[in-house]
């Protein structure tokens, strides 16, 4: 039996008078990859961003149902925002660094928390740039601009980054759609190793890459959460005819 | 037909901007031709450096370091109340305000970049002065203070508009970073946004930096006008500039004290070159980033 980690129940979300996500009730299991697949504008991103909340910076997003990050409900009234931020990470689409240094990248949430001293950041920064395995490829320049790092690279700098203030959950929105096939295949046998420490919780585009690195994989159709299961299940035996039409390219 | 306009248009523009370049080119070299005699007799060390400026006596001395110290000291007191007034407001309306407030704040700080600056020195003479005499105890309101407050308030609009551009230019995907990291809305803004704009903002500070110290009109009217190092923040002061529009018409063409002002004016034109010069470089440096 595999513990999970965070649990929708119910979950509505409306932005304005529009109905975005309905009666969502989702698991993302300790330490395991779950992957987020269903065609454009169909809520994957918008549920992603229900985890860490990065959807109340959108103006008229009422939200109704609970999301449980273990006992927590994170959508409580008297809930710290910045330590949900903390504990469930996120990599964005496109490569976001800041345009600081590698090191500086990586500090940024240790820094922000000031609670660290300068020999445990320096430490955490070169294990959290080990886990991502981009340490070998910048230890020798730290300090120089984080812009000069190739797409790949700064999207491992962005896990880095966001593994520095050693999440529970790790939310990768879309992370290698900007990326070529080599640096891609890199991310994907990295989310492999994660998963040994960390829950991931992956949107994708690419039924292939759900196949490859899922372990539990999630079809979403206009705002629902369709079928939900191992990922061997759902891609050999869908339960739902939209699912199968999905995975076999009827529509995408 | 078509060809012999295209051609002539471009003929056209290429004439404009040559007579720009002459124009400015020709007000360069006069400014040398008539300054630069001075220092044949006065020398330029002294001339910068001692704190004698008595260009009308029967012995003149050209000693411009009281102007100079005027001039840097007025500046300097218009960027302490016009950065963070500037920095201030760009921030609020980059990131704090909401839409509406947005359209409305952002033109209203533009608007005090349209009042001429005649205006904001009858203000400062009319209102300002009285009321900092009176609240100090002061036998004049017309000080450093006065003109670097006016000046300060003039430089804000620069401050502000290209701040907020600057601000507003980050892009969004490095506020999601810093939030989703867990920043609070204010790390955001200082330990992310403002960090990633800081080209533009120090660009906006060298602009209003050049604007204060090459305003002439204000410090005319508002700084009092001895020619002497000011003491404090309440005494009198005589920048460049005012020293120039205030005593050229005592001048006889050609004479030392003439040659003298045109030799205040090299100074002032180097320095607003220069900031201008830096201006440009930091800019430059961040479109190749």
């Amino acid at each position: 039996m595999v513990n999970s980690r965070i649990n929708t129940e119910n979950l509505n979300l409306w932005f304005g008078k529009n109905h975005v996500l309905h009666d969502v009730n989702l698991s993302i299991y300790d330490k395991k990859v779950t992957a987020m697949i269903g065609p454009s504008g169909c809520g994957k991103s918008t549920l992603l961003r229900c985890f860490n909340r990065m959807n109340d910076l959108i103006p008229e997003t009422r939200i109704e149902g609970r999301i449980m990050l273990g006992e927590k409900d994170i959508y409580a009234p008297k809930t710290d925002i910045t330590k949900i931020r903390a504990k469930v990470g996120m990599v964005f689409q496109k490569p976001n660094p800041f345009p600081k240094s590698i090191f500086n990248n990586v500090a940024f949430g240790l820094a922000i928390q000031g609670k660290y001293s300068k020999c445990d950041i320096h430490s955490r920064v070169e294990e959290s740039l080990k886990a991502a395995w981009l340490w070998d490829e910048v230890k020798d320049r730290l300090h120089s601009s984080a812009m000069a790092l190739s797409g790949g690279q700064q999207q491992r700098l962005c896990i880095a980054r966001a593994l520095a203030n050693s999440p529970e959950v790790l939310l990768l929105d879309e992370p290698t759609s900007a990326l070529d096939p080599q640096s891609t295949a890199k991310i994907e046998e990295l989310c492999l190793e994660l998963k040994k420490s960390v829950s991931i919780l992956i949107v994708t585009h690419n039924i292939a890459q759900a196949g490859r690195i899922s372990d539990y994989t999630a079809f979403m159709y206009l705002g629902q959460l369709v079928e939900f299961g191992k990922t061997e299940a759902v891609f050999t035996v869908p339960g739902d005819k939209r699912t199968e039409a999905y995975l076999t390219g009827v529509f995408g | 037909m078509r060809s012999y306009k295209e051609k002539s248009f471009q003929a056209i523009t290429y004439i404009t901007a040559l007579t720009t370049i002459v124009l400015l080119m020709g007000i360069i070299y006069s400014l040398f031709r008539e300054g630069i005699p001075l220092f044949g007799k006065v020398d330029v060390r002294s001339f910068l450096f001692t704190n004698s400026w008595y260009p009308t006596h029967a012995e003149p001395e050209f000693g411009a370091w009281a102007l100079i110290s005027g001039s840097l000291i007025v500046t300097v007191g218009a960027l302490v109340i016009g950065i963070p007034l500037g920095l201030g407001s760009a921030i609020f309306i980059s990131e704090i305000a909401s839409g509406r407030m947005k359209e409305i704040a952002k033109p209203v700080i533009e608007l005090l970049a349209g009042i001429p600056s005649v205006v904001y020195g009858l203000f400062g003479m009319a209102f300002l002065a009285p009321l900092i005499r009176q609240w100090f105890h002061l036998d004049t309101g017309l000080n450093v203070f006065s003109a670097s407050v006016i000046l300060g308030v003039m430089i804000v609009p620069i401050i502000a508009s290209m701040s907020e551009d600057a601000l507003s230019n980050v892009p969004k995907s490095i506020r999601e970073a810093s939030l989703a990291l867990g920043s609070t809305k204010i790390e955001c803004i200082f330990k992310a946004v403002i960090p990633a704009a800081r080209s533009g903002i120090i660009g906006s500070i060298l602009l209003g930096f050049g604007r204060a110290i090459g305003e002439t009109m204000v410090v005319l009217m508002v700084s009092g006008g001895s020619a002497q190092i000011p003491r404090n923040i309440f005494a009198s002061a005589r920048p460049l500039t005012s020293t120039i529009a205030a005593e050229m018409g005592e001048t006889v063409m050609g004479d030392l004290h003439y040659q003298s002002l045109f030799a205040l004016a090299i100074l002032l034109f180097a320095i607003t070159f220069i900031t201008n010069l830096i201006t440009e470089l930091v800019f430059l440096k961040r479109s190749f980033r």
